[in-house]
């Protein structure tokens, strides 16, 4: 199926035909990953505070021998699912579930892995009042020094605040046709040129793509799709999916939780791109590079 | 739907700030009460209303009112923005944009830090800029950031952030997001030499600041009427397709849905914060 109906498969794909296949209604989903590609999954429910949220799934599962923690979004398959689960997009009861589970991965020394595909959280009244910029922040600031090995996967889309509420890792890895944005595509040409119909810019202009953003050295690795997308072949997904995770815990395995630590923080202590020059100035100055994780202009 | 991060004047209503041109010896009219109010009066009341209360939008600059006089020192101030992504931008560029905002407003970027004291009793400080590009969070107000929460940890003493944003700095793509982590793995340090980090929200505070360090800090103020919250009311009123009441996402519906601890005048900041100081570090008590 051709998804992008204006050009044959290749491996030159514009960043919007990327944004089509993250979306794609047939891609491998959380619950299929813990199903599929665990050895046994038991899903947990629940934030004990207020509710269960369908758009996010918890749970503990065994990977090759190992018992781990599981937290991940949730899209449904068909209008009817995706009512339920809310398109994806948690309410802070589906952060805060996630919380309980980071602490339960802590408390039993569990590593943790999550599955990343949301258009972002859900910005509504309830999730206001119920303080969904608590719920993600307390998540990130958690995730920061949680001591077991993080292994994030973005399997989809990668949707801003409500992605990085679960994406603070070790490991963080992205599916060839996924994408990872700090505002969805739409959103962000509507914010900064007042129109969301300029979305396919936005998504070139912001790298949103597995490709650039593994080149900008925020994301570690990418998982390869099938030739012609995910949802085209959701077996092979899975197996590319549970090879990528195999071998990052082993690589995360032998670390002890102190320099574990210490790696997260080097890692996301040096995402930036800025310069430091001794006196105010207003041009760029190549020289004074101080940036790690991005690839500069100047 | 998915605009949480959002950058708009449109989304922050009230953006009513005294002209700096106009003499001392001016009246003005406060735009919340239409009450006729003399400048000067205006001004020695760190610019809220003396008739209504209205908390008047003050510079990074004029928040060192809170501070012992000649007691700021700044750091980091040589921190100067790239554009990582060669921004493809259908209008000005944001290498332009960001190069006659510093010329405009001579600054360098959205943060001012430093170090200060409030009743000789020292702390860590950053302070947001809304006239610069909204606030938003782009690499040098997360550096900034992190550094301040580092140097308050290096020297055990407390940090105070005083935070206003529209949110994610587009420009800067998926490096934006992740200063939120930035700025939460410093947090962890400062934790644990068990300083505190006081978050002060000030009118507007939204998206990626409210949904990462700003929001999970030891101590929350904010600011009477200052609007905060995670998406904008605009992009909630398109989603729910309803008219959201006037007090909704303000200060005070923060505190009545248990989001922050207190509201705090302006006027009776410094002495909050001395007092909250004084408590925190019980040694220190003369």
């Amino acid at each position: 199926m051709n998804l992008t109906g204006h050009e044959t498969y290749s491996r030159e794909l514009t960043a919007w035909d990327r944004v089509l296949r993250a979306r794609h209604p047939e891609r491998p989903r959380t619950l299929d990953y813990a199903r599929a590609i665990m050895d046994d999954f038991v899903e947990l429910h629940g934030d004990r505070r207020f509710g269960d949220d369908p758009a996010l799934i918890a749970g503990i599962a065994a990977f090759e021998g190992q018992t781990v923690a599981i937290v991940g979004h949730q899209k449904g398959r068909d209008t009817r699912e995706n009512v339920r689960r809310n398109f994806g997009m948690p309410h802070p009861e589906g952060y805060r579930k996630a919380q309980r589970i980071f602490q339960h991965a802590a408390k039993f020394g569990f590593p943790l892995i999550c599955f990343i595909d949301t258009p972002g959280a859900n910005p509504n009244k309830d999730s206001e009042e119920r303080g969904q910029a608590n719920a993600i922040a307390e998540n990130i600031l958690i995730m920061a020094d949680l001591p077991v090995p993080i292994i994030a996967v973005v399997i989809g889309e990668g949707g801003s605040g409500g992605a990085l509420a679960i994406g603070v890792a070790d490991r963080l890895l992205m599916l060839e046709n996924s994408i990872y944005s700090v505002a969805s595509p739409e959103a962000a040409a509507s914010i900064l040129w007042r129109d969301a119909s300029k979305a396919s810019e936005a998504a070139r202009a912001m790298r949103i793509t597995a490709p650039e953003l593994h080149q900008m050295g925020i994301v570690d690795g990418i998982i390869s799709e099938p030739d012609e997308g995910a949802h085209t072949d959701n077996i092979a997904t899975l197996a590319h999916v549970r090879v990528a995770l195999r071998a990052a815990l082993n690589e995360l395995r032998g670390l002890s939780t102190a320099a574990l630590l210490q790696q997260r923080y080097a890692k996301y202590r040096a995402i930036g791109s800025y310069q430091e020059a001794a006196v105010h100035q207003l041009e760029p100055v190549a020289a004074h590079q101080n940036g790690h994780a991005a690839n500069t202009n100047a | 739907m998915q605009d949480f991060f959002r950058l708009t004047r449109k989304t922050f209503s009230a953006e009513f700030r005294s002209d700096p041109q106009i003499p001392d010896n001016m009246w003005i009219k406060c735009p919340a009460c239409s009450e006729i109010v003399y400048v000067r009066e205006l001004e020695d009341n760190h610019k809220v209303c003396p008739k209504c209360g209205y908390h008047h939008r003050i510079s990074s600059q004029e928040w060192l009112f809170l501070f012992d006089p000649a007691s700021f020192e700044e750091h980091d101030s040589d921190l100067l923005p790239n554009d990582p992504l060669n921004f493809v931008s259908l209008d000005v560029s944001y290498g332009e944009k960001l190069k006659q905002t510093q010329e405009k407003l001579g600054m360098n970027e959205a943060v001012l830090s430093g170090v200060g004291t409030i009743e000789g009793l020292p702390l860590a400080l950053a302070i947001c800029d809304f006239g610069f590009m909204g606030a938003s969070m782009g690499s040098v107000y997360g550096e900034k950031m992190a550094r301040a929460a580092e140097r308050a940890a290096e020297h055990g003493m407390p940090l105070l952030t005083i935070n206003r944003s529209g949110g994610a700095r587009m420009q800067e793509g998926l490096i934006s997001l992740m200063q939120m982590a930035k700025i939460s793995v410093a947090l962890t340090r400062l934790a644990a030499v068990h300083q505190p980090h006081i978050s002060l929200l000030i009118d507007p505070c939204y998206g990626g600041v409210t949904a990462s360090y700003a929001s999970v800090a030891d101590v929350i103020i904010a600011e009477p009427g200052a609007s905060i919250g995670f998406a904008g009311k605009r992009v909630i009123e398109q989603t729910i397709r309803e008219k959201l009441p006037p007090e909704f996402q303000t200060a005070e519906f923060m505190l009545e849905h248990g989001m922050i601890d207190m509201v705090i005048p302006r006027g009776e900041l410094r002495g909050t914060l001395s007092r909250m100081l004084r408590l925190y570090a019980p040694s220190r008590v003369a």
